[in-house]
């Protein structure tokens, strides 16, 4: 049965989907032909013209830096699921490492379906800028999409950069409800979570749409991607509710993570995705800014993890490390909106304040039954804000006003599809595994699998 | 025959194999195991909440011996593991009906 209904809703979105591509099917022809009119030269002459130009070296060395800083987003990836493997409990490892493969498989191809045509549409002239319809995303190879006439970079590169950022706001959602969620309704709500609502508010800026009319400024998604991804996680938490055993009699009692070294190294690879996801927001190969960034996303990062350890040592009596490594990322999503316009002495205070900020916020939602095994709702969504904040407080790129306006109307967008859609879920089909499972651990209740099985026997049948 | 099963600090292991092995012991099994006596368990912190730990790791050490070594290898094991501090542990002395070696179907003190 449960099968039935997991497919019944894959069903349901594939023909949403569909349904968009026969509209857009009937408007390509049109600006093919005004396309081929303009364009009389075939795209191999074009394109070895272009190539031969002399703007074809920038533009080669800038779509490979975004090419590189792709893959840097793709180790994100693995960094999030060591993460989040590791500030949890071994028995429910498997189901974590399977949720982030499905994430980023589900969020690449999600995008190319939908997602990047739906955020970077281009908003008709007139159009509010809130919502554009999406569709696959390929095109006709051509010069005005392969070469310096579409940007620094070509149409694919800019479809696969993009698309790796899209998975990560599924993967900040994954680690807060982890340990208690239902496999089938989780992957479910990712994939509307990533192939609808993130497009959306996505566009609102980086699409061109109402917020960056009004002078907003994300550089690479503190708000559009962190901030998103944060407030989702905390609608999901406030429907899922905490694991059980975490709040007794009005005391918090501590789940530990099974494995702080693998906690670490996913802080590490997300520290070094991050020179990417920052770096490649520049959106070519420009040494100025390509290094400037680069210095402000470790700065921040650095002061970041000092923050927090300061923070936990006067506050908590010890220097933890989890919440140091909380501070890194807390300082990494804090500089991300203005990694290009905070001046390196700015990204350090953005930073410490950002690890200060992280040790209260995760305290704080603990405080009050808000229960988040990684912290990824006060780093992302939390500092996702400060971070949107800062770039107003310590930069000249944009006012107070907007930049408040900004982060909460994202935030605002996805706590409330978070609410919907996940509270709807909860409803039809359940959100949570029975407390048998979630007592012997996921692992052996959603995937009849052990992550650790060293002792024992395999029989088979 | 008698069991020998300590229950020793696991930092002092090395030296109570080492002491047991200047007596003439052969063989011994070792498990990691968790425990608490007067020590009591110690506060841990973790992400801001402390709580207690109250089972505290040890080594549990394993050795079957003759009637008249039992003695001997129970005063070593006290003698090695000692610090003085409280949490050293406890030896137990277990009379062991007989033993059997798999390999060569020997039983009794010769399997030993």
């Amino acid at each position: 049965m449960k099968i039935k209904k997991t497919l019944l809703a894959l069903l349901l979105s594939s023909s949403a989907f569909l349904l968009a591509g026969t509209v857009g099917a009937q408007e390509l022809p049109v600006a093919e032909a005004a396309e081929a009119v303009a364009d009389a030269v075939s795209f191999e002459d074009g394109y070895a013209a272009f190539m031969d130009s002399p703007g074809a070296a920038f533009f080669t060395i800038s779509n490979l830096w975004l090419l590189i800083s792709a893959a840097l987003v793709f180790i994100m990836h693995l960094g999030f699921a060591t993460v989040e493997s590791g500030l949890s409990q071994s028995k429910n490892t498997v189901n974590i490492l399977f949720k982030n493969v499905f994430i980023i498989s589900m969020g690449i191809l999600t995008y190319a379906l939908w997602g990047f045509n739906a955020m970077y549409p281009g908003f008709a002239e007139g159009s509010a800028g809130v919502f554009a319809m999406g569709s696959w995303f390929d095109v006709d190879a051509s010069v005005a999409m392969m070469t310096a006439e579409y940007a620094d970079y070509t149409w694919y590169t800019d479809f696969i950069f993009q698309a790796m950022f899209a998975a990560t706001a599924a993967t900040i959602v994954s680690g807060a409800v982890a340990e208690r969620v239902k496999l089938s309704s989780f992957m479910i709500f990712a994939t509307l979570l990533v192939m609808f609502a993130y497009p959306i508010t996505g566009s609102w800026q980086w699409g061109g749409g109402w917020l960056s009319a009004r002078g907003f400024y994300d550089f690479a998604g503190s708000s559009l991607v962190h901030g998103f991804g944060g407030f989702a996680a905390l609608a999901c938490v406030i429907v899922l509710g905490p694991r059980a055993g975490k709040y007794v009699n009005g005391q918090i009692r501590p789940i530990l993570g099974h494995s702080m070294p693998l906690a670490t190294i996913g802080v590490f690879l997300l520290f070094l995705g991050w020179f990417g996801f920052n770096g490649g927001s520049v959106l070519n190969a420009d040494p100025y800014l390509v290094s400037l960034v680069f210095v402000t996303t470790a700065l921040a990062a650095a002061g970041g993890a000092i923050g927090s350890m300061i923070t936990s040592w006067l506050f908590l009596k010890k220097p933890d490390l989890s919440m140091s490594l909380n501070g890194i990322l807390a300082g990494l999503v804090g500089i991300t909106a203005g990694a290009d316009s905070i001046m390196p002495f700015w990204a350090i205070i953005t930073g410490l304040i950002a690890g200060v900020l992280v040790v209260f916020s995760i305290i704080f939602f603990d405080k009050i039954k808000i229960d988040d095994p990684v912290g990824a709702i006060s780093v992302h969504g939390v500092c996702g804000i400060f971070g949107t904040l800062a770039v107003a407080l310590f930069s000249d790129a944009a006012g107070f006003g907007i930049q408040l306006i900004g982060t909460l109307s994202v935030g605002a967008f996805a706590f409330v599809f978070g609410l919907v859609v996940f509270g709807l879920l909860k409803v039809v089909m359940g959100v949570r595994v029975s407390p048998e499972e979630e007592a012997e651990g996921l692992d052996i209740g959603e995937h009849g699998q052990e992550a650790y099985p060293d002792f024992g026997t395999a029989r088979t049948r | 025959m008698k069991l020998v099963k300590a229950i020793i600090k696991p930092f002092k292991l090395e030296e109570v194999k080492e002491a047991l092995a200047d007596i003439g012991i052969e063989g011994m099994t070792v498990t990691e195991v968790k425990g608490f006596g007067r020590q009591k368990g110690h506060t841990e912190i973790y992400r801001g909440s402390e709580y207690t730990v109250d089972f505290l790791p040890k080594v549990m050490v394993e050795i079957v011996v003759d009637d008249a070594d039992a003695e001997k290898t129970s005063d070593a094991i006290v003698k090695a593991a000692k610090t003085g501090k409280i949490g050293d542990g406890k030896v137990f002395i277990i009379p062991v009906e007989t033993a059997i070696r798999i390999r060569t179907d020997e039983s009794g003190a010769e399997a030993l």
